[in-house]
């Protein structure tokens, strides 16, 4: 792929094509850049998912089954029949176009199939063709269309050229969940082989070893274990995490990027701080070692299997409730699916800070907090002492990540956390935070280097956020709490806004935690001069 | 499957060139895989930094911390994109025959 420079990429024609949107055929030699690896077989071999083989979306014969018309039509037929919702979703959308210029990707790549109103139309067509009179009868007059190789093939360039993220379902008067429409597409990719590497992989690491990465116990252990060593470099203070510990009061899960990749590592480093600090009786779980699921991006019943290890561990290791880390989609599985999925997790008690006493009512079915929820509920009641000055070389916005927001509603909390432990707290435009932020453009999957010219043009909007935010009010980080953000965001911005960092929130609140004990702190978690203390530090 | 090739070398790779059988790495294998990276010559700090991370992966089954890499090697970040302009993920691991990390990486 060659390389586009920005002034390349800013071009952007929102001018329909002239070719009927009916017309299904993607060159993908010419779109290199907009589309991801396919699933390697070992992987799907692994997880006992259809079709495994070798292929390319660049060879014309994408080696299917040769029933695959009927294996997408009784599939869809069976999720019409078990998910109301997707017949809702199908049949009432008006086609209005309030959520047509709301996509990242439409916004950021010009391409009238990336609103989404047209990418769900891409399903409902068939839909129509296969299970309406008006489209049995009257075909494309009534917006119908066979499902072709052709079309299959561009229902797999463009779900997955959604990330799922939800923007476009603020905007739509009748609240039709697009992400669901993108969900259920790719279940029915699934059922005949086409997925993704970036998303099979993961799923298959964390059905061997319970994370997306692969880490098994051992090298779990010893990269928490590294941290700490960090953690007493800079802070003078020995954290002593406990792993697999029976009997603790709580379970924290994190997403994996957190103990194994830049940023997140500082992210989990402030997580461990605040719990000594507390004298948290807490475990982390070497099996229950990914708060991601990528089974979000495959299918209902890969969320299910990825996500029965978390109520699984929690009643092997007899712990009262659970903690999670900062991860986006992680939220959304927790938050909406794992009760019903999993639970009831009737073993285990309605979660109450040990610090605080305050009962956290909404977790009491799914048992399960956010971290963000229980340190702002600390700050509220005093329990910390913060010095906002050890983060004074940073002027700070925040991103909010798709599915705490839009999926959870955790709005207030992080923002409550940056402004106990920062001084120099400035937001992005109100259209682009909060329930209407801008995604980051590599989420749902999508996150890979093969991909990167469509993450560069679907994460434009934040970055421009980002640009804005950094020019007026000279901010040089931004912190998120989602795990693809720390990694995909630290790339945009790279592209668009290198004068921005990435980081997590309870990073900064790491940096500013006073810890009983401490040594004078001239270094950030990350090893970097504190104000002041550019030519002391140790770097 | 794609087929690496160069000389007598004959290796099976991922669309971005890592091996996918991981128990057949050798010396000759990195040597061959560095080509890929623009590394002609393999230096002696290329083959420290490449034999830190084949021992690593020996032990734990992934790719080091970033971080611990740097702090084990001696290199920093910048001493290591010297040596492997695509950096450590993408470039070093690559050579010393190390699957890519997936996920939210």
């Amino acid at each position: 792929m060659t390389e586009k420079t920005q002034q390349e990429l800013v071009q952007i024609d929102y001018a329909p094509p002239a070719r009927d949107w009916m017309d299904p055929r993607i060159d993908f030699v010419a779109r290199r850049g907009s589309w991801s690896y396919p699933g390697a077989a070992k992987n799907l071999r692994y997880l006992g998912f259809p079709n495994p083989r070798d292929w390319s979306p660049e060879d014309a014969d994408w080696k299917l089954p040769p029933n695959w018309q009927q294996i997408i039509h009784d599939g869809l037929a069976e999720r019409l029949g078990k998910y109301r919702s997707l017949k809702v979703f199908l049949d009432t959308c008006v086609r209005c176009g309030a959520c047509a210029d709301k996509c990242h990707f439409f916004l950021g790549s010009g391409d009238p199939k990336n609103m989404p109103v047209l990418r769900a139309e891409l399903l409902r067509s068939v839909y129509r063709k296969d299970f309406t009179t008006a489209g049995r009868i009257l075909g494309s007059i009534a917006g119908a269309r066979e499902l072709t190789p052709e079309v299959l093939k561009e229902w797999f360039y463009y779900f997955f050229q959604c990330t799922e993220c939800r923007r476009c379902s603020v905007f739509c008067p009748y609240g039709i969940d697009t992400a669901e429409i993108t969900m259920i597409a790719r279940e029915l990719l699934n059922l005949v082989g086409l997925n993704i590497n970036w998303v099979i992989e993961p799923v298959a690491n964390c059905d061997r070893t319970g994370n997306h990465l692969g880490i098994q116990p051992h090298t779990f252990k010893d990269n928490v274990d590294f941290l700490v060593d960090e953690l007493a470099d800079v802070t003078g203070v020995r954290v002593e995490p406990s792993i697999n510990r029976k009997g603790a009061e709580l379970l924290f899960v994190v997403p994996s990027a957190d103990y194994f990749a830049d940023p997140g590592i500082y992210t989990f480093m402030g997580y461990l701080l605040l719990f000594h600090y507390l004298g948290l009786d807490y475990t982390l779980s070497a099996y229950a070692s990914e708060g991601g699921n990528f089974g979000l991006f495959t299918s209902h019943d890969t969320i299910k299997r990825l996500n029965y290890k978390i109520y699984h561990e929690a009643r092997r290791l007899k712990v009262k409730w659970l903690l999670g880390g900062e991860c986006g989609h992680m939220w959304r599985v927790m938050h909406q699916y794992m009760d019903t999925m999993n639970g009831p997790a009737d073993f285990l008690e309605a979660p109450v800070s040990p610090v605080t006493g305050t009962r956290f009512e909404h977790a009491a079915s799914t048992k399960m907090v956010h971290i963000c929820e229980f340190t702002a509920d600390l700050i509220r009641n005093g329990k910390l002492k913060l010095d906002k000055t050890r983060n004074d070389h940073r002027r700070v916005t925040f991103h909010d990540s798709c599915n705490p927001a839009r999926a959870m509603g955790i709005l207030e909390e992080p923002r409550i956390v940056l402004n106990a432990a920062c001084n120099h707290v400035f937001e992005m435009p109100e259209n682009t935070i909060r329930e209407q932020t801008f995604c980051c453009g590599g989420g749902a999957g999508l996150g890979n280097d093969e991909n990167l010219e469509m993450r560069l043009r679907g994460g434009l909007p934040r970055a421009n956020a980002v640009r804005w935010v950094h020019e007026k009010h000279g901010v040089n980080l931004m912190a998120c709490i989602c795990a693809i953000d720390r990694a995909t965001l630290t790339a945009l911005v790279e592209y668009w806004v290198p004068e921005v960092g990435i980081s997590g929130v309870h990073e900064l609140l790491g940096n500013a935690l006073v810890m009983p004990g401490e040594k004078p702190r001239t270094t950030d978690l990350r090893g970097l001069p504190l104000a002041g203390m550019e030519g002391v530090a140790d770097v | 499957m794609l087929t690496f090739k160069h000389g007598t070398i004959e290796i099976v790779v991922d669309e971005d060139g890592f091996m996918q059988e991981p128990e057949k790495w050798n010396e000759d294998v990195a040597k061959a895989l560095a080509t890929t990276e623009g590394v002609e010559e393999l230096t002696p700090d290329h083959w420290k930094l490449v034999h830190y991370l084949r021992n690593y992966f020996l032990q734990f089954g992934v790719a080091p911390m970033i971080r611990k890499l740097c702090k084990e090697t001696g290199f920093d970040l910048k001493k290591v994109y010297a040596l492997f302009p695509s950096g450590p993920a993408k470039g070093a691991c690559k050579v010393a025959g190390l699957a890519k990390p997936t996920g939210c990486v």
